[in-house]
């Protein structure tokens, strides 16, 4: 801990102090502070043109099909990101019906432009099409909420977006009143195979690559009318019915509309995207539009900061690159074990007590393994887990029990209770707690969380939404809100 | 006849679990005014709990209890059981918000929610287990009236459904931790005023909560569903429309929701279509909303910035 900055060690007048409070208030300590510092120096249109040339160059360098399809997948998940960002971020409603119009704009593209009901519209009349179907969803989907608060309207959407799921899933043998045959319209879980390729200006879209320009151009497009709207009288609005709706409203503004305005729009362009998205993919299936989905959106959305825009561009790039490293075992262990020790350091405050905290994870780890072999208890021959670099370096180290499940399981539970514990201890006893946790949480991600990547991405992601609303609910880049109590 | 009598008793069974789910959203909400999202997955591992109790006491076949008291002792653990983790969740991820702005713990609720669930996988693994209740409590038992078959399980779940809705309005009403709560409702900052422990107040509005909860999926498990880790969502959804149907915040409205939505869905399903049910809810659900937004037995609220 450095010494308590006063107005008398600091050797200035009161007044002056007094007047850098508002300053020093927002100024923020170690490394985010430096990139506060960073993020104020450059000015936003040095920093996208940044980003539009690495975009470029990416797209103009690489020509791997894997990376492309995973950038593709990205700039979705950035302008589904950008749209949750208007609903949430700015006009501040729950819609977790998000993801039904995403898979509302992806079903109705496969519809219009497959052989499932032999339709094959031309591009450039489908896509407007669905785009304005889905605003007109949206605001039939906001009208019973139209009066109501936040909590109504998240259960309203919750419901559309199961409701969604059902009706796709059942409607692959319907009959109508009249005929015999029941007739299939979505394909339910099946899906839709074989939709048709983009077609816009006489250019067919063929490859990864096509798309990805395509993409390019609409996030490029999306993020300067976003960016403009912002600074509008609607943007302006939309920002004070967040803060305070009935202040809005005395002050003449039409709550209600702006309201539903945000949310039409979201609903358009999770639209636009669903049907790009499943041109890229050349067929929908229901399981891609449900929870997880969602979640990794809002995850992207609050981690960046609701309500500001590189604050989602940030937030979709960490939440959409995460899991394509937890799915390679390499990479997740680097990146886990990268994170921990960062957070180690951050928590013992000080070099010293960061050298002694790592100094006794590794004496633990040690004590638990010369214990064991004393016990000769059974382990897991190193050959069959040790494949990773890291996991390679550990393994003289780490205990590999042989029924990884079970001693997994029982340290998982070990390590909940711990870091539940670690949040309200004492400062003496979290001294001895931080190592201790360290410990079982290497042995919990070796033994058990290594071997189920999906449940480990969504434990993580949980555990970051918890975190992050008690420790800094207004997400990295986003700005703190003044609230009235 | 018949048909519609077998309906209306498979629905109100269903509405009992409902309605015991949705008193858990609307006293929560009473307290704090917020949605606990992570609901249906408490419900989720009170499930769990009963079904590891059952395999404790000697598995749905070797039991050396009688069929009784091995209910009992279920429905009891994993009840207790429930209610300390709906303690330990409100301690954790609520409490440090509670000063915070109201899409805050929302969100926590959300983190909760996808935490609970998957560490339900990862302990249990994604198999569905069965509380295999048939072989232990035949389905031959049971009365009839007329063609009309209340079988011993489905029987044993609305009583104890109705004894805990009573024991709970009992209890909100008659005790002091019950005036406490609904003091809180009315006016927080008065009741601060008044010397009330609000802190041991929101403890026990969880503790009960997630008791119903855990006596839901109990039950939800003695009629013979699956019980798995993503088995929470959809029961989750559909008590919270239970209660905002009844009026959010309503305790007598909790229950008159929670038994409409399951004689509705058992009605629409019975005579309607099996696949849609949920369409048909939804729509139960917006027109509450369009005539009656407060919900059927909601006061008007007094939206205060």
């Amino acid at each position: 801990m450095t010494e308590q900055t006063t107005p008398e060690n600091l050797g200035i007048g009161t007044d002056e102090w007094v007047a850098q409070h508002e300053k020093r208030l927002s100024r923020r300590a170690g490394l985010l502070g430096i990139v506060d510092f960073l993020n104020q120096k450059v000015s936003p249109l040095v920093r996208y043109l940044l980003l539009a040339i690495f975009a470029v160059g990416f797209g103009a360098l690489v020509h791997n099909l894997y990376l492309l399809r995973i950038a593709a997948n990205l700039a979705v998940f950035l302008a589904l990101t950008l749209g949750l960002n208007v609903v949430m971020g700015f006009a501040g409603l729950l819609d977790l019906g998000f993801v039904a119009f995403f898979g509302f704009g992806a079903y109705a593209y496969a519809l219009t432009s497959s052989a499932q009901l032999n339709q094959h519209w031309p591009t450039y009349l489908s896509v407007p099409a669905i785009v304005i179907t889905t605003a007109f969803l949206g605001y039939l989907v906001s009208l019973p909420s139209r009066r109501l608060f936040g909590d109504y309207l998240a259960i309203v959407t919750l419901f559309f977006g199961q409701v969604f799921i059902q009706l796709i899933i059942s409607s692959d043998s319907i009959t109508f009143p009249g005929h015999e045959d029941s007739v299939d319209i979505t394909g339910g879980s099946n899906g839709i195979p074989g939709l048709d390729q983009f077609k816009l200006f006489g250019y067919t879209f063929k490859t990864i690559t096509d798309y990805y320009w395509l993409l390019l151009v609409v996030v490029a497009l999306l993020l300067v009318a976003i960016t403009r709207v912002d600074r509008t009288r609607v943007g302006r609005a939309w920002r004070t019915v967040r803060e305070d709706p009935l202040a809005s409203q005395s002050m003449g503004i039409k709550v209600n509309n702006l309201k539903m305005l945000a949310f039409i729009v979201g609903a358009a362009i999770a639209g636009l995207c669903g049907t790009i998205y499943a041109a890229i993919q050349n067929a929908v299936f229901i399981n891609g539009f449900d929870m997880p989905l969602l979640t990794l959106i809002y995850a992207a959305v609050i981690l960046g900061g609701s309500g500001s825009i590189p604050g989602s561009i940030l937030g979709a790039f960490v939440m959409s690159v995460l899991p394509e490293i937890l799915r390679v075992q390499n990479y997740s262990e680097i990146l886990f074990l990268t994170v921990l020790i960062l957070a180690v350091a951050a928590l013992s405050k000080g070099w010293k007590r960061f050298g002694f905290n790592a100094s006794l994870v590794i004496l633990l780890g040690l004590l638990v393994k010369v214990i064991s072999s004393a016990l000769s208890l059974a382990t897991t021959p190193t050959s069959t887990w040790a494949v990773g670099p890291v996991s390679k370096a550990l393994k003289y180290w780490l205990l590999m029990p042989a029924n990884r499940i079970l001693w997994g399981n029982i340290a998982f539970v070990l390590l909940i209770a711990l870091i539940a514990n670690y949040s309200i201890a004492k400062e003496r006893v979290k001294f001895y707690l931080l190592p201790l946790i360290a410990f079982i949480a290497i042995f919990v991600w070796e033994v058990r969380l290594v071997i189920e990547p999906n449940t480990t991405r969504q434990l993580i992601i949980g555990m970051m939404l918890v975190v992050l609303m008690i420790v800094r609910p207004q997400g990295f880049l986003g700005k703190t809100r003044v609230e009235v109590l | 006849m018949s048909y519609l009598g077998q309906q209306l008793v498979n629905g109100l069974t269903l509405g009992g679990v409902y309605a015991l789910i949705a008193l858990g959203y609307s006293l929560v909400y009473g307290v704090l005014q917020i949605l606990n999202f992570a609901h249906g997955d408490v419900y989720m591992v009170g499930a769990f709990l009963g079904y590891f109790v059952e395999l404790a006491l000697g598995g749905p076949t070797k039991s050396f209890l009688p069929v009784p008291l091995m209910i009992f002792i279920m429905f009891a653990v994993s009840m207790i059981g429930t209610g300390l983790l709906g303690i330990i969740i409100e301690r954790f991820a609520y409490r440090p918000l509670r000063k915070s702005s109201r899409i805050a713990p929302l969100i926590s609720a959300l983190g909760v929610s996808i935490l609970l669930q998957n560490a339900a996988q990862l302990l249990f693994s994604a198999n569905i287990r069965s509380y295999d209740t048939s072989s232990f409590i035949p389905s031959t038992l049971g009365f009839s009236i007329g063609d009309v078959t209340v079988d011993s399980v489905r029987l044993t779940v609305l009583i104890l459904a109705f004894v805990l809705m009573f024991a709970l309005s009992r209890w909100v009403n008659k005790t002091q931790v019950g005036r406490a709560m609904r003091a809180i409702a009315v006016d927080r900052d008065a009741a601060v005023m008044m010397g009330i422990d609000i802190d041991k107040v929101i403890r026990w509005t969880f503790f009960v909560s997630a008791a119903l909860a855990a006596a839901a999926g109990v039950m939800n498990g003695l009629l013979l569903r699956g019980v798995s880790s993503g088995m929470g969502f959809v029961p989750g959804l559909k008590g919270f429309t239970a209660a905002v149907i009844g009026g959010i915040g309503s305790i007598p409205g909790a229950m008159a929701g929670g038994l409409l939505l399951g004689v509705v869905e058992s009605l629409t399903q019975g005579y309607l279509s099996t696949n849609f049910s949920d369409f048909y809810t939804f729509l139960l659900l917006i027109a509450v909303m369009l005539l009656r937004p407060n919900g059927l037995f909601g006061k008007k609220a007094i939206v205060k910035a």
